[in-house]
């Protein structure tokens, strides 16, 4: 019994310490870093034009990225969910698609189709539409990325809410509309709204499709990641730490949502 | 509960089965709007990206991922995902066992942070990394701009992919199995082996496939950390963004479809191997 309680404890310190080197010891120590000296020089860092402007500019592609991918999220989750027509298998492929695209390919793959030499370029160009180097691109970069995450997340709870409830309401009168409104929507809400706080995370936090669609124009064309990206080889260790642990804490705060949530799924399903 | 047999049918009397044309026409013009949607982020780029790749032929195509230095970063992409998937093989399923079978103060706070690496921006995960092993470490530990480098921020950001997928498996694991083992005489290597390890297998393959692919179109994380030195640390994706920083696209596009196309097997492969089990135990 000792040897095992020995080996019990040896199988814990490894695998503790190697999250503890790989993540914990880390994380911690870019808090440390960051606010050594003080609150003050953190603030004036993270309140600099350039930082701000970037901290508004990614909020607002999050703030059009997602809703959208939320609606067609939905949407694409009811129509594998429910619906019965030719090619559902390649709807299935395309979503999952950006889960095994590189972000850097993905920001290359667009380039292709809307930059000044792409599929669509002459036809935006000579129609004045700028969409590569500019907010436009950086969004669909960013809602190619998340795509996804809510079609992944609400369509395992629309298969177990099963189609009883609403065939029910249809029986009674419903429309297709009021149908989803009242019935299918109020019973997928958790699994929406899971799938809303990964996409969110991973909006916010895209890297490499943003930076290629964006030229990185200071100032103008750059979210608070490639902000970090710019700090860092300027050698502004400071600045690029407090938008680092600013990014982090957004991070730490959407796992809080997560472990909520779960709990709150869970707790239900056990009721 | 079950409604008996010919309800609907009773009920359908009363009242058309086919919804109205309303909500026909509001279903089709949802299902247009989302191929335009599906058509412009995914289809129409993908495709584009494949006839860039191929618009100079087989030849062309073979001509820009054997040049030496794609060459090197594709090989580097493939060796340092390789090994690191290894590693999470092995570390995955030892901190999956410790949060299932063991019992510490702070295991749940433990169990949340394993997700960081998933919330957490790839930039800012290569920052993290650089404070503690960059240079002017703490711990007198500095990788930057080595091969190790590489390894360090692919093992951080695909952390949680084989302890995410082995976690429910052992937590279904019915202990009864191993205790019969065990009282038959069974030392503890042996139940490792011939009773957790199989049934633990599909979950942990999953894992790493998944980790695989993720690991081979890695960017973010990387940048900074590994310097982006050609033939050194450079992998595919930071070839590929350099190529398109000099804007030689064709090359750029070649090595993406080459990337592409590995993800693709390994991933088909895996839901292969999971639907093919899934209609066995069936």
């Amino acid at each position: 019994m000792s040897a095992n309680a020995a080996r019990r404890l040896g199988v814990r310190m490894l695998a503790l310490g190697y999250l503890a080197l790989l993540l914990g010891a880390p994380v911690g120590m870019i808090f440390y870093r960051t606010f050594e000296h003080g609150l003050a020089p953190v603030w004036s860092a993270v309140t600099a034009p350039n930082a701000e402007h970037a901290f508004w500019l990614s909020l607002e592609i999050v703030a059009i990225a997602v809703p959208l991918n939320t609606i067609f999220g939905i949407g694409m989750a009811l129509l594998l969910e429910r619906g019965r027509f030719w090619g559902k298998g390649l709807l299935g492929l395309v979503i999952d698609l950006p889960f095994a695209i590189s972000p850097v390919v993905v920001g290359l793959a667009l380039v292709l189709v809307y930059g000044k030499t792409g599929w669509l370029g002459d036809w935006l160009t000579t129609n004045g539409i700028q969409i590569i180097f500019s907010v436009p691109g950086m969004v669909i970069a960013t809602a190619v990325v998340s795509l996804p995450f809510v079609a992944r997340e609400t369509m395992p709870v629309l298969r177990e809410l099963g189609i009883d409830a609403e065939q029910a309401a249809e029986t009674l009168g419903a429309s297709a509309w009021q149908t989803f409104w009242r019935v299918t929507l109020p019973a997928i809400r958790w699994g929406v709204v899971y799938g809303v706080v990964l996409s969110t995370a991973r909006a916010l936090g895209e890297f490499g499709a943003v930076s290629i669609v964006s030229g990185r124009i200071e100032g103008q064309t750059q979210t608070l990641p490639l902000y970090v990206q710019d700090r860092f080889e300027n050698f502004d260790s400071t600045g690029a730490y407090a938008a680092a642990v600013l990014l982090a804490l957004l991070a730490l705060g959407t796992l809080l949502a997560m472990n909520l949530l779960t709990r709150r799924t869970r707790g239900r399903t056990a009721s | 509960m079950s409604p008996p047999p010919n309800s609907q049918g009773a009920l359908a009397l009363g009242r058309p089965r086919v919804p109205a044309i309303g909500a026909r026409g509001a279903g089709a013009l949802g299902k247009g709007l989302l191929g335009i949607y599906l058509s412009a982020l995914v289809l129409l780029p993908v495709a584009a990206l494949l006839s860039k790749a191929g618009s100079g032929g087989t030849s062309a195509f073979w001509r820009e991922i054997s040049n030496p230095e794609a060459l090197a970063a594709i090989k580097l992409t493939l060796a340092a995902s390789a090994i690191v998937v290894l590693i999470n093989a092995i570390f995955g399923t030892l901190i999956a066992w410790v949060l299932v079978r063991d019992e510490f103060p702070g295991k749940r706070f433990v169990n949340t942070l394993i997700d960081l690496p998933f919330a957490l921006p790839t930039i800012v995960a290569g920052v993290v990394l650089l404070a503690l092993y960059g240079k002017g470490s703490p711990v007198g530990v500095d990788v930057a701009f080595t091969r190790a480098s590489v390894g360090l921020a692919l093992l951080f950001v695909t952390l949680p992919f084989v302890v995410r997928s082995v976690q429910p498996v052992l937590l279904e694991l019915d202990q009864a199995m191993e205790e019969a083992a065990a009282s038959l005489g069974a030392g503890p290597a042996t139940v490792l082996r011939r009773i957790v390890l199989p049934s633990l297998a599909p979950a942990i393959i999953s894992g790493v496939a998944l980790s695989f692919a993720r690991a081979i179109g890695e960017y973010g994380s990387l940048v900074l950390i590994t310097g982006e030195l050609p033939f050194k640390t450079e992998v595919g994706s930071v070839y590929i963004f350099g190529q398109i920083s000099n804007e030689n696209l064709p090359a750029a596009a070649a090595v993406s479809v080459l990337l592409l196309l590995v993800a693709l097997v390994v991933l088909g492969a895996l839901s292969f191997v999971s639907h093919r089990r899934s209609r066995h135990v069936r």
